[in-house]
């Protein structure tokens, strides 16, 4: 957990292989208000390279990215 | 003034012109195979575009088409050669086989078990994921024709059309990729 970073909402995303992933960001974060911040938590390794892709093309921006053992904690800003 | 404003009204109507032409994001692809492993693909990197904020279009074509026919529909009224299609292909996704290594069934078989456990979504599933996601989907008339299909045997998806090489190639032209998988 990172506390100094408001987040919005969560979405567990453990267990799931590609491409659920990033399908499933892409249609949560339209959940949250442009500018808030939504963690997406993942153990798929492919999603390390795909978050930050889906990001870079979206227009989104993913802040911060926490690594423990095999849980990914992604911190997803909506810019777009 | 005049000479400038005449310019102007030309630079605009070539950036008309160029507009028209540069190509959406979307992607357009074609779904020739009727491999399991090959279906997957195809509806893995469809969502996935999905989610990358692209347009999707799908046209199954050939051994494609009997993917999206429904287990739980038979219809009459099929020819020798129609009947002798649809005996021998693949009912809808729970008859596609891998590509390779199948080995009689068993190897496909042993794959949808090893997908259940690495929680990979079957293909069923992914088309679910497909429709929900507003992905398009064509299926080439002339393959239903040639194989023998009816409209009435094919899955429920959202928007199904059917269609010819036409349509495929209009979508196609101001797609930022294309796909023939």
């Amino acid at each position: 957990m990172s506390d100094d970073i408001k987040i919005s909402k969560t979405f567990d995303l453990k267990g799931l292989a590609c491409p659920m992933p990033v399908v499933k960001v892409s249609k949560g974060i339209k959940d949250v208000e442009v500018g808030d911040v939504i963690e997406a938590i993942s153990t798929d390794p492919g999603s390390l390279t795909d978050i930050p892709a889906w990001a870079r093309t979206t227009g989104n921006e993913v802040i911060k990215t926490e690594q423990d053992d095999k849980v990914i904690r992604f911190y997803i800003k909506r810019n777009a | 003034m005049e000479h400038i404003e005449t310019q102007l009204a030309d630079l605009k109507a070539q950036l008309d012109a160029l507009q028209k032409k540069s190509p959406e994001n979307k992607l357009s692809m074609i779904c020739f195979s009727g491999d399991l492993d090959k279906a997957l693909a195809s509806f893995i990197i469809a969502t996935g575009a999905v989610a990358m904020g692209m347009d999707v279009v799908m046209f199954f074509t050939f051994w494609g088409t009997p993917v999206l026919r429904d287990a739980n529909k038979s219809v009459g009224g099929k020819d020798t050669m129609g009947k002798m299609f649809g005996t021998m292909l693949p009912k809808g996704t729970g008859g596609v086989k891998l590509s390779k290594m199948n080995m009689g069934g068993m190897g496909t078989a042993m794959m949808k078990s090893l997908m259940k456990q690495k929680n990979v979504a079957t293909l069923d599933q992914m088309i679910g994921m497909a429709e929900e996601l507003g992905v398009r989907i064509f299926i080439c008339e002339m393959s239903m024709d040639l194989m023998g299909f009816k409209r009435e045997e094919m899955i429920q998806y959202e928007g199904l059309e059917y269609c010819g090489v036409a349509k495929f190639l209009e979508e196609a032209m101001d797609s930022k990729i294309q796909l023939f998988i």
